[in-house]
């Protein structure tokens, strides 16, 4: 056990140290990042992400991140900037990030809530529906309602699901693997590679119909 | 007698005339810019719509980008100064159909690179085009203008305005000139005069073969 974290901190303290390298002239100390410091992260993140952190869709597709749970931003932005999870924007991004940025910037976007970002087609929103709460069994895929909640907001590092942008939920689960899950350590992320492998196109576009409309 | 032979002739002449105005006025226009007012539109940018002075291109753009300016002229919501003085009154009688076809004309139009920056800061609006500043919160243009500056949808092809006309839009939105939608004002905000000469220049040099309207 304190092998184990005293291996995680080493870890830890190699890449604060590495990232302090990248210019970071605030972080001198190892206290509370400055207010204005995550402030002026937010907008930063609301340049890409909308206003309200409902997501928007340029010529890449940038997720809804309102009432996203905490505890995931804060794992995706770790493996992000630990190369865990391959997305070379969101690697940029992380450049100019802090660990101790992580936490406080997570927790800005769980009070918003504004409307989903629409424009999904209607036709398979109820198959998505029946996916979502029974799930397929003779596919081995799981109810996402049993982990992500019957009202897909989720819990802890289970993401929120509710009102994500619906090319982003059709992008996530057609390239799970070839995204998350990289590197040597075999992070969380694996927990949705069967389920992501057993659905159909057609039902991946049918539950993304589903999710993105709710509220 | 020759005299009335003339006049019998000219007024002969006279109604052939008539008749083949008649003639083209019930058939119709010819060529398909004379169904829409495109000549409206070259006058300032440009016969074939390359840009001109402070007109910028239209050649290639986006038609859903040039019917949201259209219509955003039309009720004065984008308002910089060369906005109100010229085209709230050329947006202002435009039919949504007109517009629409006045858009995917253009639209149409193979674009040429204005290739008026500066070369010497063209690498430097290269890299923040493509990676933005994370520590100076600057985003990268690239997610929602696409790699090649080409856009998609409603957002605006850049590659190769010219660099006059985008440094222009980028300082109005940092004046505090309203767009006619979207995050621009906002992502404007961000950007310092030495980033936004080094993107006008980068981005007039940009010829984006690919154009898919």
């Amino acid at each position: 056990m304190r092998v184990v974290v005293l291996k995680s901190c080493l870890q830890s303290a190699i890449v604060v140290l590495a990232l302090s390298g990248i210019g970071h002239a605030e972080e001198r100390s190892k206290g509370a990042v400055p207010k204005q410091v995550i402030e002026d992260k937010f907008n930063y993140c609301q340049t890409c992400h909308g206003v309200a952190a409902q997501g928007f869709r340029g010529y890449f597709i940038m997720p809804r991140l309102a009432g996203q749970q905490p505890q995931y931003i804060e794992n995706q932005l770790n493996a992000f900037m630990e190369l865990r999870r391959l997305n070379p924007v969101m690697r940029n991004v992380t450049h100019g990030l802090t660990h101790a940025m992580i936490k406080p910037l997570a927790a800005h976007f769980a009070s918003l809530n504004p409307p989903p970002y629409g424009g999904a087609p209607k036709e398979s929103v109820s198959l998505g529906k029946s996916i979502f709460d029974t799930g397929l069994p003779e596919a081995n895929v799981p109810a996402c309602s049993a982990c992500h909640g019957p009202d897909g907001k989720g819990q802890r590092q289970i993401p929120r699901l509710a009102g994500q942008l619906y090319w982003y939920v059709i992008k996530a689960l057609g390239s799970w693997d070839k995204e998350r899950g990289q590197g040597s350590i075999k992070d969380i992320s694996a927990i949705m590679s069967p389920t992501a492998h057993n659905l159909t196109p057609s039902q991946v576009s049918a539950i993304a119909a589903y999710v993105s409309n709710l509220r | 007698m020759a005299s009335r032979e003339r006049t019998w002739i000219m007024k002969s002449i006279g109604s052939i005339r008539a008749a083949l105005a008649l003639f083209f006025i019930s058939v119709g226009p010819i060529f398909a810019e004379e169904a829409i007012p495109v000549r409206n539109c070259t006058f300032c940018h440009g016969p074939s719509a390359q840009g001109f002075a402070t007109a910028p291109r239209l050649a290639g753009q986006r038609s859903e980008y040039i019917e949201n300016q259209l219509s955003g002229f039309a009720r004065h919501i984008r308002d910089n100064p060369y906005s109100k003085l010229y085209m709230w009154n050329a947006a202002a009688n435009l039919s949504l159909q007109t517009a629409h076809d006045l858009a995917a004309y253009f639209s149409a139009v193979p674009p040429q690179p204005a290739n008026d920056g500066s070369k010497d800061l063209v690498a430097s609006g290269k890299e923040i085009f493509e990676l933005g500043i994370p520590t100076a919160n600057v985003a990268a243009c690239i997610v929602c203008h696409a790699p090649s500056a080409e856009g998609v949808r409603e957002i605006p092809r850049l590659g190769g305005l010219s660099s006059s006309y985008v440094k222009r839009r980028l300082e109005q939105w940092n004046e505090g000139f309203h767009g006619s939608a979207g995050p621009m004002p906002r992502v404007a905000r961000s950007l310092s005069a030495t980033q936004i000469d080094a993107l006008a220049s980068y981005l007039s040099f940009v010829d984006t073969k690919s154009s898919q309207p």
